[in-house]
């Protein structure tokens, strides 16, 4: 029961790492927090319904199973990134400069009209993920795992460690820090800034495509407003790890996911989703850096 | 900055002039699996148009600064609430206001009293963003307290509106208060999230708690408040409370908004520092703005409840928070003329436009998103938290 709980959390948590991931990079670079990411997940699992659907009326599915679910997250990717990648353009740079609470209700406003936005072309109703895989899986002593967690852990990790490299060692990530440093420096010594932001936004949303796309299989039924929902818990968990920081949002994702497994399973089910928000209230008077984060120094 | 709008990172002179044509294929294409290719080539050739003759007829910046330049004439010259309007304008508006109900449908009386308990909220949340410049988008929590100890105290206790008033009015209060611990911590951008995470953890347990608020089925049979033995349960005669109350929130707010607190809340709005530096204990004066914000909406929650006669969660949303946050928004942060404005406006907003109610949400959305981008200080603001001087 317990490992049991451990493992749905597991899989969960790294979903939300996924997602918290893409916070903790805008946060990191911009200082702000990107309310329209979660609906960028919520388009992530509705354009892979909708790739999933074409692939099978062309009967790709029928033919070639992998190859289908491959295009269909390339497509949702692609998708999604051009979606950050525009929002970027049209609601957060021309407020680059405004005072903190602009951006911040402008981006309050992306995350209203894309859920209206994908309510109105989709409807209002429940969607289904196509039922792939059954719950087929293997079974350690008292505890099962299908194949779909372990796809999701395991392409969650790959995709942090990826990350974690290209951060680390390519000049784009080096510039990524120069820029989450110091902008004006940064564009001093030559990194075009608006690149960089963009960069960002477009592989944070990649990575949040990825997570709705997994999310819409593994429990199957996606509506327009998950998103909401999900980017506040994945918000929390880059908070609880220490916004800005990579290793902080796959910690904190991971964390949470187990706390409302466990939590779920043990405290009370009804309260599930107020978990995150009380963590997150108490991690913010506790300790607001996070678990891996720095106290932030106001500067005069 | 402002008004620059879409701008792809080309430096060669064929894109400034395809420009309409690129954004407008870029759009549909972001389109294009969401409806299908016909709907996608029809919103190409629609939105090229419309940015086409954005550009060429007098440019989409030019045309919006004209348009918000007008406005602001406007606006000037009739300062409706500053008290130069002319006293008979002003006399007929508060002879219209009384005579409202004598003279309209039941419809409209319905939603003038709907207006008139958003006004109150949204001026209680002006006190907060507006006046102390700290975002809360979990206002609709201290209204939703509002209306339960309300709904609680009249159903389970039997104590009529004007006696419950006081301590659901004061429960809010406290609430507000507990919600000002972390708000004195946080700064900004934290401080919006804390909020929202106490909105809906106040939503989710007024959905949860089943054995005091009945979960999502709500609470009904909540009794209309009574003045000298008369129930107003009757429309005409809310309407008559309503616009008590909403005079009453315009005259405090205004008055506290003047006073040496209401300064101390422009100061820290301003800059938090300075004002410390200059003696203003910034804790205190922060904490006194939720408190005072969730008075009003405690009141509008009580007033709510009564005219509903029932209340569930349902009616307290995130949703709500950010519509009341709009409104505030749209007319202009720290005016009191601007805020009941705004709440008319979308108030009245989708009555009128009854057939394209789906897409209010979505209007919503873009509407806030543009507001920033070309005018933060809202329709009828002056200089304030979104403008540096």
């Amino acid at each position: 029961m317990f490992l049991q709980q451990v493992i749905n959390g597991l899989t969960i948590g790294s979903v939300y790492a996924l997602i918290a991931l893409g916070y903790s990079m805008v946060y990191g670079i911009l200082e702000l927090i990107n309310f329209a990411h979660g609906e960028i997940y919520m388009l992530g699992a509705y354009l892979g319904i909708i790739f999933l659907a074409f692939f099978t009326a062309i009967g790709l599915t029928a033919y070639n199973l992998p190859l289908a679910l491959f295009l269909t997250l390339i497509l949702s990717v692609v998708f999604c990134a051009s979606y950050g990648f525009t929002i970027e353009k049209v609601a957060y740079k021309p407020l680059r400069n405004a005072p903190r609470l602009s951006p911040l209700i402008s981006a309050i406003g992306v995350s209203i009209f894309l859920q209206n936005y994908v309510m109105l072309t989709q409807g209002a109703t429940d969607k289904v993920f196509p039922h792939l895989f059954g719950a087929s899986g293997f079974q350690f002593v008292s505890v099962r795992m299908t194949y779909l967690q372990l796809v999701i852990i395991l392409t969650s990790v790959v995709l942090m460690v990826a990350l974690r490299l290209f951060v680390r060692n390519t000049k784009m990530g080096k510039a990524m820090r120069a820029v989450a440093q110091d902008k004006t420096m940064a564009s001093l010594v030559g990194v075009n800034v608006d690149t960089v932001i963009s960069v960002t936004f477009i592989i944070g949303s990649g990575l949040a495509a990825v997570a709705g796309l997994m999310v819409a299989m593994y429990y199957g039924l996606v509506n327009y407003f998950i998103g909401y929902i999900a980017g506040i818990k994945a918000f929390t968990a880059a908070v609880l790890g220490g916004i800005g920081s990579i290793r902080g949002a796959v910690f904190g994702g991971i964390l949470l996911g187990l706390v409302e497994s466990l939590g779920g399973s043990y405290i009370s089910s009804e309260y599930k989703d107020a978990y995150a928000f009380i963590i997150l209230i108490i991690v913010l008077l506790v300790k607001p850096g996070g678990l891996f984060g720095r106290a932030e120094l106001e500067k005069v | 900055m402002a008004g620059e709008g879409l701008q792809f990172p080309t430096g060669k002179k064929i894109f400034v002039t395809a420009r309409p044509f690129i954004i407008a294929l870029w759009l549909s294409f972001l389109f294009l699996p969401f409806k299908g290719i016909r709907a996608s080539l029809i919103f190409f050739f629609c939105s090229s148009i419309i940015l086409f003759s954005f550009r060429y007829v007098s440019g989409f910046k030019k045309m919006f600064s004209g348009m918000t330049q007008s406005i602001r004439i406007k606006t000037r010259s009739s300062a409706f609430f500053s008290g130069r309007f002319p006293v008979v304008f002003r006399y007929s508006a508060a002879v219209f206001l009384l005579a409202f109900p004598l003279i309209s449908r039941d419809y409209f009386i319905d939603i003038a009293v709907l207006a008139g308990i958003y006004i109150i909220l949204a001026l209680g949340l002006n006190v907060v963003v507006g006046f102390t410049g700290l975002l809360n988008l979990g206002f609709v929590a201290f209204y939703a307290i509002g209306a339960y100890a309300y709904a609680l105290l009249n159903t389970r206790f039997g104590l009529d509106f004007w006696t419950a008033l006081p301590f659901s009015v004061g429960l809010t209060v406290i609430a507000g208060f507990l919600l000002a611990i972390p708000a004195l911590r946080l700064r900004g951008d934290y401080l919006a999230i804390v909020t929202l995470g106490f909105g809906e953890i106040v939503r989710l347990i007024l959905n949860n708690w089943d054995s005091l608020t009945r979960g999502p089925n709500g609470i009904s049979g909540i009794a209309p408040p009574e003045i000298m033995a008369v129930s107003l349960g009757k429309l005409s005669h809310y309407y008559y409370l309503v616009l008590v109350f909403v005079f009453l929130t315009v005259i405090t707010t205004k008055r506290v908004y003047s006073s040496r607190i209401g300064r101390a809340w422009v100061s820290i709005r301003e800059d938090e520092i300075a004002s410390s530096a200059m003696g203003i204990n910034t804790t205190v004066y922060k904490l006194y703005a939720f408190a005072f914000g969730a008075f009003w909406a405690g009141l509008a929650g009580a007033v709510f409840a009564g005219k509903m006669q029932f209340v569930s969660p349902e009616s307290f949303t995130f949703m709500e928070s950010v519509l009341i946050l709009c409104m505030v928004i749209l007319g202009g942060l720290g005016s009191i003329a601007g805020v009941v404005i705004g709440s008319l406006i979308l108030v009245l907003l989708p009555e009128v436009l009854r057939e394209v109610q789906l897409y209010r949400m979505l209007a919503l959305g873009a509407g806030l998103v543009l507001l920033m981008v070309f005018r933060p200080q809202g329709l009828f603001g002056g200089k304030g938290v979104f403008i540096r001087n």
